[in-house]
């Protein structure tokens, strides 16, 4: 399946994008991430967490094929 | 517990004091609140390694971000007699000494307008996916991360 996922802040000058579709077979996010760490080698030296249709999930989380974000720590206020 | 569909809470750049003076003016027609109660997040200048902090450029995962925004707004209502509450923060560029957050809430008594800001502010704080890029006066940056 298609999955999309967003980069944002320091995440994203590491993957050099803000957005790309990467297609996966159903797994975990674990998995998802190993795929990520492979193709942006950097990736392991940040902290992040990561959501699933717009909720953290964590790393045993299935893939739904919803959208996937990776999120440096917040900074709002 | 209401459920309306999340508002936008994001406005482009700083949130000036006009809009801020406003949005009090518009409460004095809500004439069963006895006390309101404003937080105001300023862009400090921070020194950091002999460098000075000009400004904050401010992205969020928007969608996730008002949700959440929402989930808080639900919440504090819940936990609090409060008539009203307001929220806005801001995108993009702002310069230090400028306002980039406005929480805004009212209830009939004051004790309870002085727990519900600090529960809001907090929660805002650890919660909702806005990251601030944090520009120093030589046009380097830094990730600002809150603690």
């Amino acid at each position: 399946m298609l999955i999309t996922i967003k980069y944002f802040g320091q995440i994203a000058e590491v993957t050099q994008k803000d957005e790309e579709q990467i297609e996966t077979s159903k797994g975990s996010i674990l998995e998802l991430l190993s795929t990520l760490n492979a193709k942006y080698s950097d990736l392991k030296h940040k902290e992040f967490q990561i959501a699933q249709n717009q909720e953290l999930v964590g790393l045993e989380a299935k893939l739904t094929g919803a959208e996937i974000a990776l999120l440096p720590p917040f900074s709002g206020g | 517990m209401t459920h309306k569909k999340p508002k936008n809470v994001f406005q482009q750049g700083a949130i000036t004091s006009e809009f801020i003076g406003n949005s009090i003016y518009k409460h004095q027609t809500k004439t069963s609140i006895g006390a309101h109660n404003i937080f105001l997040g300023q862009v400090r200048a921070d020194e950091i390694d002999g460098k000075t902090v000009s400004a904050i450029e401010y992205t969020a995962y928007e969608d996730m971000a008002n949700q959440k925004f929402h989930e808080i707004r639900e919440s504090a209502f819940e936990k609090f007699d409060l008539t009203c509450m307001h929220i806005y923060h801001s995108l993009g560029t702002v310069k230090a000494g400028e306002i980039c957050l406005f929480v805004f809430v009212s209830s009939p008594q004051r004790k309870v307008v002085f727990e519900a800001l600090e529960f809001i502010v907090e929660a805002i704080k650890a919660d909702v996916p806005v990251f601030g890029k944090e520009i120093f006066e030589d046009e380097s940056h830094q990730w600002k991360i809150n603690n």
